[in-house]
């Protein structure tokens, strides 16, 4: 009669790589019984911690369907065949141990992600972020290692820099030569009314090192040029395009084909916002969507224009959202894809972009353009007096 | 009729019409009968010689009609023009 039981409930092993291939091939679940202290040290991605004490209570909810195929792995593979034999008394009918466990795992090369690398102050602080399969603590190392310029530290910027900020994006750096100035204040929730008169930048800086101490800000107190574009973005990974003018989108855009950084670009007018994301040569530029930028006097930016401040927050946190998508290589970021944003209607519109095979920038017999000529248009200063973020 | 989406730097010159529906086959036609009814939006989107600006993106649906007949692309009463100029505005 015992035997009949133990029979019933032998417990099937798989090798770690047959578990790594099973794992790749999807459609499986992967439950690591081990406590938070071993998983923080090293662990699966994709793995779902329950501890042993807790497999009774949490692993319905983990896993609902009693005929998903589910793997169960613990540090050498005792305590998981314990809770292998736990569900099948449950009644889940496709459930094995990953034999050796993850030191076996471990042993044979197979990938690991770790939580090592950050901080016990770390860990807690982004640990929504860790506890999505998605970033977690690999993915957050990166956003920790990542380096953001951010172009305008106004309107779009400022929010982009907050959430960014919080998210851990190890550096920021910030191009923008304005001060604080009364009328910002309705849009520009980096800065406060205690600073106004301050450089932008140093406003920014303050905002951001009171949000969080692990970011580094730099700042870029000038107006960018063809003679200083592209020193200034040569050590960023990417670039978040909030400028107000024509003749800065075209020479951040000319600059980033050449060295080759992607762009999130974003842009406002009144209760309408636009955003794309280009990576060079993978999609289209700048210059492919728009090859050439309108006159002075039909161009909206050269004069006063209002905005509703919410766009500014709408369309920056969109931008924040494709830099964290680039840093981390999830998602789909817009890259070929231009999204419009109504507000007063509340409607997203997403047109294609395509690459422009006579792009003079980014096309197939684009010339390398001296530096001087860099975002060069005829009578492309004179037409708009614009400048970086104001 | 084809629908015609107005950008916020044309509003002005449609009395703040965001959408205007007109009559026409051919994008080209359309974009036509919008500068016959609200003339001052013709700067905007054509040159003198009658071509497409090229600082203004036309899109009949999600496409840019550069990659489809440009302004001879065909058009039904379902479809929705948009007109697509630059902007810049980052923090104005």
């Amino acid at each position: 009669m015992a035997a009949e039981i133990k029979e019933q409930l032998v417990v099937q092993e798989i090798t770690a790589q047959e578990a790594f291939q099973e794992i790749e091939d999807g459609d499986v679940v992967l439950i690591d019984t081990r406590e938070p202290y071993e998983y923080a040290e090293a662990n699966i991605e994709g793995g779902k911690l329950i501890p042993p004490a807790m497999l009774a209570r949490q692993i319905e909810e983990a896993v609902p369907d009693k005929s998903t195929r589910v793997l169960v792995h613990c540090r050498s593979g005792a305590r998981s065949a314990t809770a292998v034999e736990q569900m099948m008394a449950m009644g889940y009918e496709d459930v094995v141990n990953v034999a050796g466990g993850i030191l076996d795992w471990q042993a044979q090369g197979l990938p690991v992600q770790s939580e090592a690398e950050l901080t016990d102050e770390q860990r807690n602080r982004y640990s929504r972020h860790t506890l999505l399969p998605e970033v977690g603590a690999a993915g957050q190392v990166k956003l920790l290692e990542a380096k953001v310029l951010l172009l305008g530290a106004g309107g779009l910027g400022a929010p982009t820099a907050l959430y960014l900020a919080a998210a851990g994006i190890g550096r920021i750096g910030l191009v923008d030569d304005d001060v604080v100035d009364a009328s910002n204040l309705q849009r520009q929730v980096i800065h406060n009314t205690k600073r106004i008169g301050e450089p932008k930048t140093a406003s920014a800086r303050q905002t951001i090192e009171e949000l969080n101490p692990d970011v580094e800000v730099v700042e870029h107190n000038y107006r960018l040029n063809s003679g200083n574009i592209l020193e200034t973005i040569a050590d960023y990974d990417i670039v978040v395009d909030g400028a107000d003018n024509f003749p800065t989108r075209y020479l951040l855009n000319d600059a980033s084909v050449r060295l080759n950084k992607p762009v999130v670009s974003a842009s406002i007018l009144s209760f309408d916002g636009q955003i794309s994301t280009f990576v060079p040569h993978e999609g289209p530029c700048y210059r492919c969507l728009y090859p050439s930028p309108p006159p002075p006097e039909l161009a909206p930016s050269c004069s006063a224009n209002g905005v509703l401040g919410v766009m500014a927050g709408v369309m920056g946190l969109l931008q924040a959202n494709e830099v964290i998508k680039l840093v981390l290589g999830i998602g789909e970021p817009l890259v070929g894809r231009l999204l419009l944003y109504e507000a007063l209607g509340t409607r997203f519109t997403e047109l294609k972009v395509r690459r422009d095979p006579t792009c003079p920038i980014c096309g197939p017999d684009a010339e390398e353009v001296p530096e001087s000529e860099l975002g060069a248009f005829p009578d492309y200063e004179a037409f708009c007096g614009g400048h970086v973020g104001s | 009729m084809p629908s015609v989406r107005v950008p916020p730097v044309l509003r002005q010159h449609t009395g703040g019409a965001t959408e205007v529906s007109v009559e026409g086959e051919k994008v080209g036609a359309v974009l036509q009968a919008l500068v016959a009814e609200h003339p001052d939006t013709k700067a905007q989107i054509f040159s003198e010689e009658g071509e497409l600006n090229r600082f203004v993106n036309v899109y009949l649906n999600d496409e840019d009609v550069r990659v489809l007949d440009g302004l001879d692309t065909a058009v039904s009463d379902s479809d929705t023009i948009m007109i697509l100029p630059a902007m810049a505005g980052g923090s104005l």
